[in-house]
Parts: C-alpha cells; structure tokens; sequence
C-alpha cells in the first residue's frame, strides 16, 4: 500500500483516527484495572495499618476509624484486650512532585512507632528516601521512638530533625504530614475522653499548650 | 538472517542509545542514582521501546508525513499509560520500585528516535528486533552508570554495601557527579570503540 499523502484531509482524519483508537485502548484498559488497583491499594493501606502500631499490631483490633475534620486523615484507634494501645493514622501533605501519603503509627503515650509510606511522587534517588530516611537510626534523622509534639521541623529552620540532603521540601512536606497526623490522633483522643463535638477538639488541638512543651511553643506558632 | 542479526546488536553496541548515539539523556542522567534504578528504568523503556516500534511500523502507510510526529508521540504515550496502569492493578511490588520511572518514558527520545529512524522505514519484524536491540543497549548502559554512580556515591552495588559509605562521595548520587560519571564513561566506551577499527 502506498503512502498516504500529506493532504489537509489526509492529516486530519489520521490523527483523528489514531487519537480516538489511543484514547479508546485506555479507557478500556483503566476501566479493566480500575478495581483491581483500587483493591491494591486498599489491602496494602490495611497491611500498612497493623504494620505501623505497637508491636506490630499483634492482637490489635481496629475499635474506631475517625476522619479528622480539619485535614480529613484517617485515624485508626487499635485496642489489645479492650485497652488503647494507639492508633494509626493515614496522613499526607504536597511534596516537591506531588502528594505524599503515609501511614504512620502512635502509641497510646503519642510516641512514633513507626511509618510507612503509601505512596509519593517525589524525585527518584532523593526525595523518595522518605520512605525510610526518617527511620533511619543516623544523626538526628530519625523520628521512629520519639515522642510527637505537632511541631517536628527541618533543622534548616531551627527544628531538631535533619533533612534529606537534596530534597529539603520533600522532607518539609514529610514532617508537615506527620505533624498532622499528630493533631488528628490528639484530637480522638480528646473525643474520646469527652465526647464533645469534634470540631471543638480540633480547637483544642490548635491550641499547642495542650500538647507541646513549653520550649517548643514559639516554633509551633512559627510553623503554623 | 544475518540483516535480524545486525539489526538487533546493532543497538548494543554499535549504535548504542547512551555511549554512542547520546540519546536520552534525561532519564539517563535523572535515573541512574542507584544499579537497580538504572535498570528498572531501561527495562520498562525497552518494553516501550519494542511495543511502540511493532505499532509504528504496522501504520507507517497510513500515517501522513506531515503530521507523524505527533502521531507517534500519541501512540508511545498511550503505550506508557497502559504498562503503567497494567504495573499498577497485575504486579504492585515492581510498580513500588518502577512506578516513579514510568511516566518519564514518554519524554525518552530513543523512543521517538528509533520510531522515526527505524520503524517508520522498515518491517514489523525488524522493527521490533531494533527496539529489543535499542533496549537492551540502553538497559546496560543505565545498568553500568547506576553502578558507577552507586559504587562512588554509597559503596554499594545493587544495595549490596562494598564498603562504608561514610568514605563515599554524595556528589556522585547527586547531578553533578551523573555529568561526570556518564563523561568518563563515554570517553571509555569512544577509546575503545577508537580500537576496534
């Protein structure tokens, strides 16, 4: 078959055709993977869920699941032998290549036991360290063990953790993540205690004497 | 059967996209931090690679001269959002370790580089000889700088640690040293190939 010539018709109904073809594979093929994926992605939020509480989630059971109303993450209260061992909260904040969804874990006493990040679009060899920089037992890196105060920061900005080298404002949006995380659990916690409303608890975590310690109030006000 | 044949090491050496054709040198440079990264990048390329050859040569008649470019940028991209989609719902482990890669293959000029020089000219058959060639050349020459880059950068090779990483130098996992790592292996790869004839 000869060429088709590079006549105005010619060019226009090819590029059509090719697009319509293309545009008509994809659809069937995201409609074909759409559920599959989201499966995917549910299961391995759920694994992710357990793999971040005390212990590994041996014995817990997931008593509540809470969306905060301030930053809509999802907050998973775990019980072990009807007592509160802590909770998992899904978390994320805008990285330097888009969202960054992580699961991290507190115990009953707000200490990070653990993180894990669900998914992120950050810089292939820097800013995806997230996934285990922070945990990583090197200089002042590591957050896993500490106790979260809402006000975790990078030490380029006065605040106790170091940064990923070269990826400043993966690790901010990393940090601004779990320190959300940490309003959400405070404020279940808050509900759980008083059963007020929970746009009153989201109040009364804003509020950083609540959580913070003192010599940690300004930055918190800086942060915010 | 000689012609496959040529057609198909003609990608790993003669014509290599990195060392000698010096295409695609985004992905090259932004991927290799690491001998793994390097290669899940030339992998998922050469699988772009030979799909996107094998369609362009089917329609290289019905496509208009004037308007190929686009055309075939329509098809390589539609091709990447199917591995990636596919990676995403059939194989979520390697998409954990591939996924951030994927979207990058659209902007590779060896794709569109060998669908306009190759496959836009010839059978589906040697079309698709070319793009495994093409994409086991550009597979082992990420391979190679990843590891260069990984060695000097981390002491480490494909995550195993060589030696302490406190000796190693930062800048070769950063921009800078992927210019320097990739020059040195260019001026290698040229010396010896200065050899051989």
């Amino acid at each position: 078959m000869a060429k088709l010539e590079s006549t105005f018709k010619n060019m226009a109904l090819s590029l059509v055709i090719i697009a319509m073809v293309a545009a008509a594979a994809l659809a069937g093929v995201y409609t074909l993977t759409k559920d599959t994926i989201e499966e995917q992605k549910a299961e391995k939020e759920q694994q992710a869920v357990f793999s971040v509480l005390p212990e590994q989630g041996v014995g817990a059971v997931i008593v509540d699941t809470i969306i905060s109303p301030k930053y809509g993450h999802t907050v998973y209260r775990a019980e072990k032998d009807g007592e509160f061992i802590g909770a998992a909260v899904k978390t994320s904040a805008v990285g330097f290549g888009g969202k960054q969804n992580i699961m991290v874990g507190f115990d009953a006493n707000g200490m990070i036991v653990d993180y894990t990040v669900l998914d992120h679009q950050e810089t292939p060899g820097l800013g995806d360290k997230i996934s285990y920089w922070f945990k990583t037992d090197n200089g002042r890196q590591n957050i896993v063990g500490r106790y979260a105060n809402g006000a975790f920061q990078v030490s380029k900005e006065g605040g106790d953790v170091d940064a990923i080298t070269a990826a400043t404002i993966s690790s901010r949006a990393f940090l601004k993540a779990i320190n959300e995380a940490y309003a959400a659990f405070r404020g279940d916690e808050v509900e759980a205690a008083t059963s007020a409303s929970q746009v009153h608890h989201e109040e009364v975590v804003a509020e950083p004497e609540e959580v913070v310690e003192n010599d940690n109030l300004e930055k918190e006000a800086d942060y915010e | 059967m000689s012609n496959a044949l040529k057609t198909f090491t003609n990608g790993l050496l003669k014509e290599n996209p990195t060392f000698v054709l010096v295409l695609g040198m985004c992905p090259t440079l932004a991927t290799t931090t690491s001998a793994m990264n390097g290669m899940s990048m030339g992998l998922a390329t050469m699988f772009v690679l030979v799909c996107s050859n094998v369609v362009i040569s089917m329609l290289k008649n019905l496509i208009p001269d004037k308007v190929r470019i686009p055309a075939f940028i329509v098809v390589i991209a539609s091709f990447v959002t199917l591995v990636q989609l596919a990676m995403q719902a059939y194989v979520p482990a390697i998409y954990d370790v591939l996924g951030l890669f994927i979207p990058l293959i659209v902007v590779n000029c060896i794709v569109l580089g060998r669908a306009e020089a190759f496959a836009a000219k010839n059978t589906v058959g040697l079309s698709a000889l070319d793009g495994l060639g093409m994409g086991l050349g550009f597979t082992l020459a990420l391979t190679l700088l990843g590891a260069v880059r990984e060695l000097l950068g981390s002491g480490a090779i494909f995550g195993f640690q060589v030696y302490d990483a406190g000796y190693a130098s930062l800048i070769f996992v950063l921009a800078p040293g992927a210019f320097i790592a990739l020059a040195y292996l260019l001026a290698i790869v040229n010396k010896l190939q200065k050899k051989d004839k």
